[in-house]
């Protein structure tokens, strides 16, 4: 009941080699076990990595070692603070989008069945439709600039954040509104008192997996469209073969995603606390 | 000791649901005003569909429900609803749970937490004002429910089997003091519940329906004494034939 199943289904098809694994799966395992543990998962894979490096199972594989060097010098002549400047600007105009209007027609299609049967359809085929076989068209409209980059961010985050809103409203404990009705609540208070503080928790998880998606969208974007931002870092490194700058660059936009989402959850927690909420 | 006016008449209701199910079949019936009285019947027999018909949750297909005089065309602020489900805010503590009906009317806070701060006292939940539903045991949930019915000052209070998820001590006790309560206070209570023991304890009038279309199948006034206390009315000879006669008729039901 927590992740519908169509939007965390749609998350877990992409999201093999994005950042969005860490969200879906580490941070549950990682509330549950003790500091300790998660230091020693930490050391051991770091540990694998630098071993696999040195090996070397790829002249393109960097150890761990080089590639905390290279993060490092990157960090100090501001290069990556740079880059992270131009990938979160489109990332942010486009989940504060989808923010203001998925939650709003998420929340129109749950309380309307006019809204509903006019647009459900859409968001159901975007969330089922192959983000990266878009990308040319939106470039083909919208040039190489900010908007197709915000487009891209907003198709791929939409649809989760709109079916998440939707189904929260729609999953309203039917007792509950009764209940508001029997106590003569007008369908204003019906809605206010009742369906939304209810649906809170799961437009809330909306949000954080449409951010999950946005990461994606952007990398994508950025690796697609124009290099901008981290995707350029990956593309020009990748270019001269500097490995190390370039995995540097890969595993920050990781640790920088897997990190975000793994706060929003805990703030989730804290604000929607499983004993009193709703949904 | 027998009000003849009645405060609700149910007149010929007949409700098919969607589908073609058939949950009630002219009922006619009349409440007394100040008096408790139990629909009972086996399950299926649409004594909840009944209850929320009275409530006017639910439209009926055929027939009408009357309230003090007046048609119903939906809920009124002369009746309370106490669900079976508790249908608590699991965000909101006792006291915004309980004051909540008071809190759609508009009543100011100050005003509505007073009101039912009292009922919380009255219910024996005081000191539990600031605890969430899910820190509570069924009865004490369903005593929250209590409280917010009784905090809209309705002269009816309609009850929706509200002890079958409460364990059978608790809901001994939550009897007792249900009795107790209403004495003192002059509300017509409709009840619903599947219990012949609670039925019988409880009620000036039981209604037996019968099931699937719903029809009454009989009335029963148990004429209990209702000075005595808990322990003598379960011994009196009116609750035990009251407990005979509703189960020589339910027996046929059952298959």
């Amino acid at each position: 009941m927590r992740h519908p199943a169509p939007p965390l289904a749609a998350l877990r098809c992409r999201s093999r080699r994005t950042p969005a694994e860490h969200e879906s799966v580490k941070p549950r395992r990682l509330v549950a076990s003790h500091v300790a543990w998660q230091l020693i998962s930490f050391a051991f894979f770091f540990g694998v990595w630098e071993i696999a490096g040195r090996w070397p199972v790829s002249a393109a594989f960097p150890p761990f070692s080089q590639t905390l060097l290279a993060l490092v010098a990157m960090i100090a002549d501001g290069s990556l603070a740079k880059a992270y400047v131009s990938t979160l600007q489109p990332l942010l105009i486009g989940i504060v989008l989808c923010g203001i209007a998925g939650v709003g027609f998420g929340i129109g299609m749950g309380l309307s069945r006019t809204v509903e049967w006019l647009t459900l359809p859409v968001f159901i085929i975007l969330q089922a439709a192959p983000m990266a076989a878009m990308i040319p068209l939106i470039t083909y409209l919208y040039g190489i600039g900010l908007t197709s980059k915000v487009l891209a961010v907003v198709f791929l985050a939409a649809p989760v954040i709109v079916m998440n809103s939707y189904k929260g409203i729609r999953n309203t404990n039917p007792s509950l509104v009764q209940m508001c009705r029997a106590f003569l609540g007008t369908r204003r208070q019906e809605v206010v008192k009742i369906i939304l503080p209810y649906a809170a928790a799961l437009i809330f998880a909306g949000l954080r997996l449409g951010l999950a998606m946005g990461f994606i969208g952007i990398v994508i974007a950025e690796l697609l469209i124009t290099p901008t931002g981290i995707g350029d870092l990956i593309t020009y490194h990748s270019s001269v073969a500097e490995y190390p700058s370039m995995f540097a660059a890969i595993t920050s936009i990781i640790a920088v995603a897997a990190l975000t989402l793994y706060g929003l959850e805990r703030l989730e927690r804290a604000l929607f606390p499983p004993e009193i909420r709703g949904s | 000791m027998m009000h003849n006016d009645a405060i609700v008449e149910v007149k010929g209701v007949g409700k098919t649901y969607d589908g073609g199910v058939e949950a009630l079949k002219d009922v006619a019936l009349a409440f007394p005003r100040g008096q408790l009285s139990t629909l009972l019947g086996p399950s299926g027999c649409g004594k909840t569909t009944l209850l929320k018909i009275i409530a006017g949750l639910i439209p009926p297909n055929t027939g009408e429900v009357w309230v003090k005089g007046r048609k119903v065309h939906g809920p009124g602020p002369e009746r309370a609803f106490v669900f079976q489900d508790f249908a608590l805010l699991p965000w909101a503590n006792v006291l915004r749970n309980v004051a909540f009906g008071l809190e759609l009317q508009g009543v100011p806070r100050e005003q509505r937490h007073e009101i039912a701060r009292r009922h919380i006292a009255e219910v024996g939940l005081g000191g539990f004002e600031s605890s969430y539903p899910n820190q509570l045991s069924g009865g004490m949930k369903q005593r929250v429910g209590l409280a917010r019915a009784l905090a809209v000052d309705a002269d009816i209070i309609l009850m929706d089997e509200p002890f079958s998820s409460v364990d059978e001590q608790t809901r001994r006790k939550f009897q007792e003091e249900l009795l107790d309560l209403l004495r003192h206070k002059q509300k017509t209570v409709i009840f619903v519940t599947h219990s012949i023991e609670e039925a019988a304890y409880l009620s000036d009038q039981i209604v037996l329906l019968s099931p699937r279309p719903g029809t009454v199948s009989r009335i029963i006034r148990p004429g209990i004494e209702r000075s005595k206390g808990p322990d003598e009315i379960r011994r009196d000879q009116h609750y035990l034939d009251a407990v005979d006669e509703i189960w020589q008729i339910l027996k046929q039901y059952v298959v």
